[in-house]
């Protein structure tokens, strides 16, 4: 199945947008978050239009369509990571609420003392990467900073791949979790998770999964993967902001205490003390976001009828022609791999002698929206040893135009701050 | 073009020729002020002497690391600023500020400002201001910490 990006352009209402003056929107930006087919957006029209309710404790009919929505988008979100049960789905705001929820049960856990497994004190030790979002890496210091635990990280190359020689150093018995980005949001880097979880779980440790940006470019499969933990997020996959998704193995998610205490969590509640619901809805205290479920859900849907493989095969070929591209440009520096192995569609680069800004600027002026900054990866552009840096990122609706548009801003951007490249 | 009108002359000029910059001693206080969406960062000092109208701004130094309007800004916050007292170098500040939230409308006043009136463009890019006004908070802090040491003693 080849991707027909004209037909799936046309589904993207805000592709027709004239930004800055007239110019068609080139939209470069989806590893920030994506845009929304019209699928997505008539399934919140419709279900905000006909059957809105609160779900769970509705007792009435819109009650019972409403709750019927939401979990059907429970099933369908199990379905599209290969999730063995429904109920390992927990819906949260986000990835970092995802991430924040394990974080913090955690914590609930080391100071109750009797999770052991979740529990943490001095001595135990807490593995991530140092190509983290800062969203895998701040509740994981919060954490020890509460706890006594110790944070340790792999490094990175200077070819921006994960830095796996020092392993056996890092995952020890003393490891109680490894927290790590399955594709980086700034390098494109796709790592190699599942020799992560193997060692990991070998040592006894758990193991999280940030899939923030792979989840929406590629089939995921959890049990493949091999983690204990995975989160990802609705507004990078075609679906709205809002909600987001942790899945958990169902022994594991029994086995935490609660992160936010509430109503739609407890079993029974007495003035003392409470009971819990189980897992799912022992994670989801109060009012969640149903309409954003259903509109998850049908996202999930439409990237499952566009055809995932294809995607990412579409993606792939884009990526290979806009490295090819941008090497070209004289003066530019691309990020993380050179290659396109093992390696998403979102390429972070510096032009020398412009700022990350000024060409993110320049590019604005004409129509093209990336980001420019450290792109939540402060450690990480440390590491590389720049400041901030420029993010293209592609989805299923770019195309080899957009890419050709790009190259010319960045020439453009050259132009107008008097830079010549390879003169300095 | 609107590029022209963000990145005037003057701000490129500034940008590539900034006035009194790099860190110099002695200093009465010293800043290190960042841009958390970015990361651009200035590290700036003050030195202030006395005067019979108060304390006067003799020098401000600075190491800045930033997009072309953040060093720009550094580069005519320092001229504007040396040798005026520092009541009146916050009158400054404080227009230089309304001029930046004025969202493209404000009418800034050349006497006060000089070639910070080349920065009204900006106003009208709130993504940008930020980078336009690093340096003069940070100015901000390190005159009232100097100010403070100056009373104290």
């Amino acid at each position: 199945m080849t991707l027909d990006v004209a037909r799936i352009r046309k589904d993207f209402p805000i592709l027709e947008r004239q930004v800055r003056g007239g110019q068609p929107l080139v939209y470069l930006d989806s590893a920030n978050t994506s845009q929304k087919p019209r699928q997505v957006l008539d399934a919140l029209a419709d279900f905000y239009e006909r059957h809105n309710a609160n779900i769970h404790r509705a007792t009435h009919q819109l009650g019972e369509e409403a709750t019927q929505a939401y979990e059907g988008a429970r099933a369908r979100l199990a379905a599209f990571v290969g999730a063995p049960e429904t109920a390992e789905i927990v819906f949260t705001k986000n990835v970092t609420e995802a991430i924040n929820l394990v974080a913090y049960a955690m914590g609930n856990a080391s100071a109750g003392g009797q999770h052991g497994r979740f529990s943490l004190g001095p001595g135990d030790e807490i593995v991530i990467t140092e190509m983290e979002h800062h969203s895998n890496i701040v509740p994981w210091q919060l954490l020890c900073q509460r706890t006594g635990a110790t944070l340790r990280w792999f490094g990175v190359t200077p070819e921006g791949r994960l830095d796996t020689s020092a392993i056996d150093d890092l995952i020890t018995e003393r490891t109680k979790l490894v927290a790590l980005v399955h594709q980086s949001n700034v390098l494109g880097t796709i790592n190699p998770v599942r020799v992560i979880a193997d060692r990991a779980h070998a040592a006894g440790a758990l193991v999280l999964v940030d899939a923030a940006q792979s989840v929406p470019h590629l089939p995921v499969d959890v049990t493949a993967l091999g983690a204990d933990f995975l989160g990802f997020t609705s507004h990078k996959m075609c679906g709205p902001t809002g909600i987001g998704v942790l899945w958990g193995r169902r022994e594991l998610l029994e086995e935490m205490p609660p992160f936010l205490g509430g109503g739609e969590m407890i079993e029974q509640v007495w003035m003392e003390r409470s009971t819990f619901a189980p897992p799912p809805h022992k994670f989801e205290a109060g009012t969640m976001p149903i309409a954003q479920a259903v509109g998850l859900a049908a996202a999930a849907g439409y990237l499952t009828e566009t055809g995932q493989d294809a995607i990412r095969a579409y993606e792939h070929d884009l990526l290979a022609h806009a490295l090819g591209t941008l090497h070209q440009v004289e003066g530019v520096r691309i990020l993380g791999p050179a290659e396109p192995v093992d390696r998403g569609a979102a390429i972070s680069f510096t032009v020398e002698g412009v700022h990350p800004h000024d060409v993110s600027q320049v590019l604005d002026e004409r129509g093209i929206a990336v980001r420019a900054g450290h792109h939540c990866a402060w450690p990480l552009h440390r590491a590389l040893g720049i400041q901030a840096s420029t993010r293209a990122s592609f989805y299923l609706y770019n195309t080899r135009d957009e890419v050709g548009a790009l190259a010319e801003g960045i020439r453009e951007a050259q132009r107008f701050f008097g830079v010549v490249p390879g003169s300095r | 073009m609107r590029l022209e009108s963000l990145y005037q002359e003057i701000i490129l000029d500034h940008y590539r020729h900034p006035h009194h910059s790099g860190l110099r001693e002695p200093f009465d206080a010293e800043v290190t002020h960042v841009n958390p969406v970015c990361g651009d960062e200035v590290t700036l000092r003050v030195v202030l002497k006395d005067s019979d109208a108060g304390p006067v701004v003799a020098d401000i130094s600075y190491d800045a690391l930033g997009c072309s309007i953040s060093q720009a800004s550094a580069s005519v916050l320092t001229d504007l600023l040396i040798g005026k007292p520092v009541s009146e170098a916050m009158n400054v500040n404080d227009e230089f500020l309304a001029l930046m939230q004025s969202q493209g409308e404000g009418e800034p006043d050349e006497d006060v400002l000089g070639d910070a009136v080349a920065f009204a463009g900006v106003s009208k890019y709130p993504a940008r201001i930020k980078c336009a006004l690093l340096c003069w908070m940070a100015w901000k802090d390190a005159t009232a910490q100097a100010v403070q040491a100056h009373e104290a003693a």
